[in-house]
């Protein structure tokens, strides 16, 4: 359809002689594009989300049914009300759970529901908690959420700015004396990277916070809570090291292995070799003919280990009762807490999303070869 | 089949990948010997039994092979049972009309330098009417007799001597299981107790009186180590666990893996020829499946649907369908679709799908191996994960189960080490061996990689 239209356009002008749009044109084509077609993503995303946190429905026959009966504790239990007849009294409770459903929409069916819940969770409208709370006593899902982000933040942002940086110039390093023996060890431990972080996290809880008793076991701040804000950070730094360890051991043969021959890929290209014979020293070479080629891929691998961590966070927290977004959305499922679930997953997919949506926009300004179209790289 | 074993040859070049064959390789022999020798609802009722089944093991035991590292400080479960003639003193003597006395003195021999983790005595009463009546006394090697108390028995009495509220008292607060066993000497304070080593004896004297009435007795006298792998938190074997997670975890991982490379290879396949609006629909399912979150809706159907283990399997193939691996096979049958000898195929006639079939796919399967070995590890550790989360099948033990227990049990925080060692290093063997064996297999079918 549009993406098409706009593809053919693209192809088509310069066979008929009109000058090739600039960089920005390009650009700003592309990203509407691009930002069309990942909307309507999410849209589908989010409502199979709605379907499946509300069983298709099913969780509004439950919730009708606790309506009714709490209608029914409150006119059976009212003194003033005892004398009149059953007939009555079950007429005023169908009133009360009748107002209640209309109050909640329970009255529409459910597929008209479903379409106002999507619009909701859409325009982040994520209304009231059923049970959880913030630790301000809040309701509001948008505020339950906020206040868990931080926690999630701190840990993923030092995790995995800390282990991206240190397997790209680990694998430079690498590729520069490959074949030596730390090169093979590297290789060796790579496979140890199919065991997820929180596995490597039970590992390392039970030598430092079983064995050893140095570390704490879980948690994000000591309590007493330390009123000192240096105090506060070593709190913080020593509940936090366990988790960003566990990540790292994870994540950093496999990256140092990955970039490493990528890294050897790109420079056995023929114009390194060039560059070589005309006696450029090693330092810019690196940078200018292996770097730079290698930099929309680089990128690409940023956003998708960002965008990873939103997932394997979930475990990773419950093991480590870190209480972030992943452990939030653990709690809210286990009871049953629609609303804080879906405000959770929206939220998940406008990051994952905008990450998506940024990357393309870096990738296109990155990589002249990048055309309308997504998928037509040459 | 000549190509296979020039290829198994080349694999055994790799030193990693012969361990990661060992690893699988004695894997499957575990699972075999499992389903083998223990029969699915055997291990079932073994695992969710009751009391009946595991009533004699231990609470968190340890394994019975710690004691080659510990020595003699850890005892196993003595049991002692009236049924049992060889061990067991039975005495009965007409008193006056029915009542008769009904005596059982268990005598056991108690060597070892540790305390039993806890005492039991279960009483059997037969009786239509009377229930017969029992008094147990304690003797101790050096003479001392201690009185347990007295009770009615009924048909199927428990008489925990550990938390014995009386006997606790008598004892001056200390446990039973201590106060029982230790030598009197070293019981000053601030002293550690000491079991005293010797002849044991527990005498029931018991009254029936009624004619047909009579009076049975067990007494365990728990260890501290239990069989190959100890037991949890519920007297459970964990050897059961261990045994049959094996086969489950292999069977999930493999069908798990095979099931969503296969079909995300043959849709790919299948978008790349025919190519059109079936392959721009393709694309797009797949970039909406890329925002759905797994784990989350894996959570989800746990919670709210159902947690049978197969189920699961189902929607973790059915999410790993349009996985982003389409996206690569996708552009590497674009490469196919443009050889010559798909086109001779064309030209002569062949139909659609035996050129998709017959002809492109196996050029592209080599490459399909590797990433669905690594595959297989990827979705053993999704199944624990789930299990880690409380969302593990309700009926089936595994590896994750195990793990989830002693976490929720606070394993690590209470010392039991080997009730998270055991399933994790399980886990960790089988992660390792697929991965280790995946990593070569892909150095063999991508020779790009070989050379760096």
């Amino acid at each position: 359809m549009a993406t098409e239209t706009l593809a053919k356009r693209q192809w088509a002008l310069p066979r008929i002689g009109i000058r090739v749009p600039d960089t920005l044109t390009r650009v700003v084509k592309y990203t509407l594009y691009r930002g069309v077609a990942l909307f309507v993503t999410v849209v589908i995303g989010v409502y199979l989300t709605v379907l499946i946190a509300n069983m298709g429905g099913y969780l509004d026959i439950i919730r009708m049914a606790q309506i009714r009966e709490q209608a029914g504790a409150v006119v059976l239990n009212d003194p003033q009300l005892q004398a009149l007849p059953p007939s009555e009294l079950r007429r005023r409770i169908d009133e009360i759970a009748q107002i209640e459903m209309k109050r909640l929409r329970l009255d529409q069916p459910f597929a008209l529901r479903s379409i106002n819940y999507l619009t909701d969770a859409l325009t982040l409208n994520l209304g009231r908690a059923e049970h959880l709370t913030s630790d301000s006593g809040s309701r509001q899902v948008r505020l339950v959420l906020l206040e868990r982000m931080p926690a999630t933040l701190v840990l993923s942002a030092t995790a995995n700015l800390s282990l991206f940086f240190t397997a790209i110039f680990a694998a430079l390093f690498l590729s520069r004396r490959y074949g030596s023996l730390l090169d093979r060890i590297v290789i060796a431990m790579a496979p140890s990277s199919s065991v997820p972080a929180w596995f490597y996290g039970i590992f390392l809880i039970l030598i430092f916070a079983s064995v050893l008793r140095v570390l704490p076991f879980g948690g994000m701040i000591g309590t007493p809570v330390p009123e000192s804000t240096p105090a506060y950070a070593a709190s913080l730094l020593r509940h936090m090291l366990l988790p960003v360890v566990a990540i790292i051991l994870h994540g950093i043969f496999i990256g140092i292995y990955n970039w490493r021959t990528f890294f050897l890929i790109y420079s056995s290209e023929d114009y390194v070799e060039m560059a070589k014979a005309k006696g450029l020293t090693s330092r810019t070479i690196e940078r200018r003919y292996i770097l730079r080629p290698t930099l929309p891929p680089i990128v690409t691998s940023f956003a998708f280990t960002l965008i990873y961590l939103w997932q394997g966070a979930i475990i990773l927290e419950t093991v480590f009762a870190w209480p972030g977004l992943g452990r939030l959305l653990y709690q809210a499922i286990s009871i049953f807490d629609v609303p804080v679930i879906v405000g959770n997953v929206v939220l998940i997919a406008y990051l994952l999303v905008t990450s998506v949506f940024l990357l393309d926009i870096i990738y296109a300004l990155l990589d002249p070869r990048v055309k309308v179209g997504g998928e037509k790289r040459s | 089949m000549k190509r296979f074993i020039g290829f198994f040859r080349e694999l055994t070049h790799y030193r990693s990948a012969v361990l990661g064959i060992l690893i699988i390789g004695s894997l499957l022999a575990l699972a075999l010997y499992a389903v083998v020798t223990l029969p699915y609802n055997e291990a079932i009722q073994r695992w969710r039994g009751g009391e009946e089944i595991w009533g004699d093991y231990p609470r968190n035991a340890m394994p019975q092979w710690v004691t080659i590292f510990t020595g003699n400080s850890m005892p196993t479960t003595i049991i002692l049972n009236s049924r049992d003639e060889g061990s067991v003193y039975k005495e009965s003597q007409v008193v006056s009309g029915d009542m008769s006395t009904a005596d059982i003195i268990m005598p056991f021999e108690y060597t070892s330098a540790g305390f039993p983790s806890e005492i039991n005595l279960f009483l059997e009463g037969k009786s239509i009417a009377k229930k017969p009546q029992a008094t147990m006394l304690w003797k101790t090697p050096d003479g001392r007799q201690i009185p347990l108390g007295d009770t009615t028995v009924g048909t199927a009495e428990r008489f925990a001597i550990s938390i014995d509220q009386r006997l606790i008292r008598r004892l001056n607060g200390l446990s039973p299981e201590i106060g029982l066993f230790a030598d009197p000497a070293t019981l000053a304070p601030g002293a550690k107790p000491v079991p005293l080593p010797g002849r044991y004896q527990l005498v029931i004297e018991g009254l029936t009186f009624e004619d047909n009435s009579s009076l049975e007795a067990k007494l365990v006298v728990y260890g501290q180590v239990y069989g190959l792998a100890g037991t949890d938190h519920r007297r459970r074997d964990i050897m059961v666990a261990l045994l049959w997670g094996t086969p489950i975890a292999l069977s999930f991982g493999f069908l798990a893996a095979v099931g969503s490379t296969l079909t995300t290879f043959i849709i790919a396949a299948i978008g790349a020829w025919f190519g059109g609006w079936l392959d721009a629909l393709i694309q797009r399912i797949t970039e909406i499946n890329a925002v759905l979150p797994t784990l989350p809706i894996l959570i989800l159907i746990g919670t709210f649907y159902t947690r049978n283990i197969w189920v699961i399997l189902g929607v973790v193939i059915a999410l790993g369908i349009f996985s982003l691996g389409i996206k690569t096979y996708r552009s590497m049958f674009l490469q196919v679709k443009e050889m010559p000898y798909i086109e001779a195929a064309h030209a002569y006639g062949a139909s659609n799908l035996r050129i998709v079939f017959q002809y492109m796919m196996p050029k592209i399967a080599p490459v399909l191996i590797p990433s669905f070995v690594t595959l297989i590890p990827t979705f053993v550790f999704l199944e624990a994960s789930l299990a880690v989360l409380g969302l593990g099948d309700p009926v089936l033990p595994t590896w994750g189960k195990v793990l989830n227990d002693a976490y929720s049990n606070g394993a690590l925080y209470k010392g039991y080490y080997y009730w998270v060692i055991e399933p994790a290093v399980l886990l960790m063997l089988a992660g390792l061996g697929f991965a280790v064996v995946g990593f070569a297999l892909d150095r063999i079918f991508n020779p790009r990689l070989r050379e760096v």
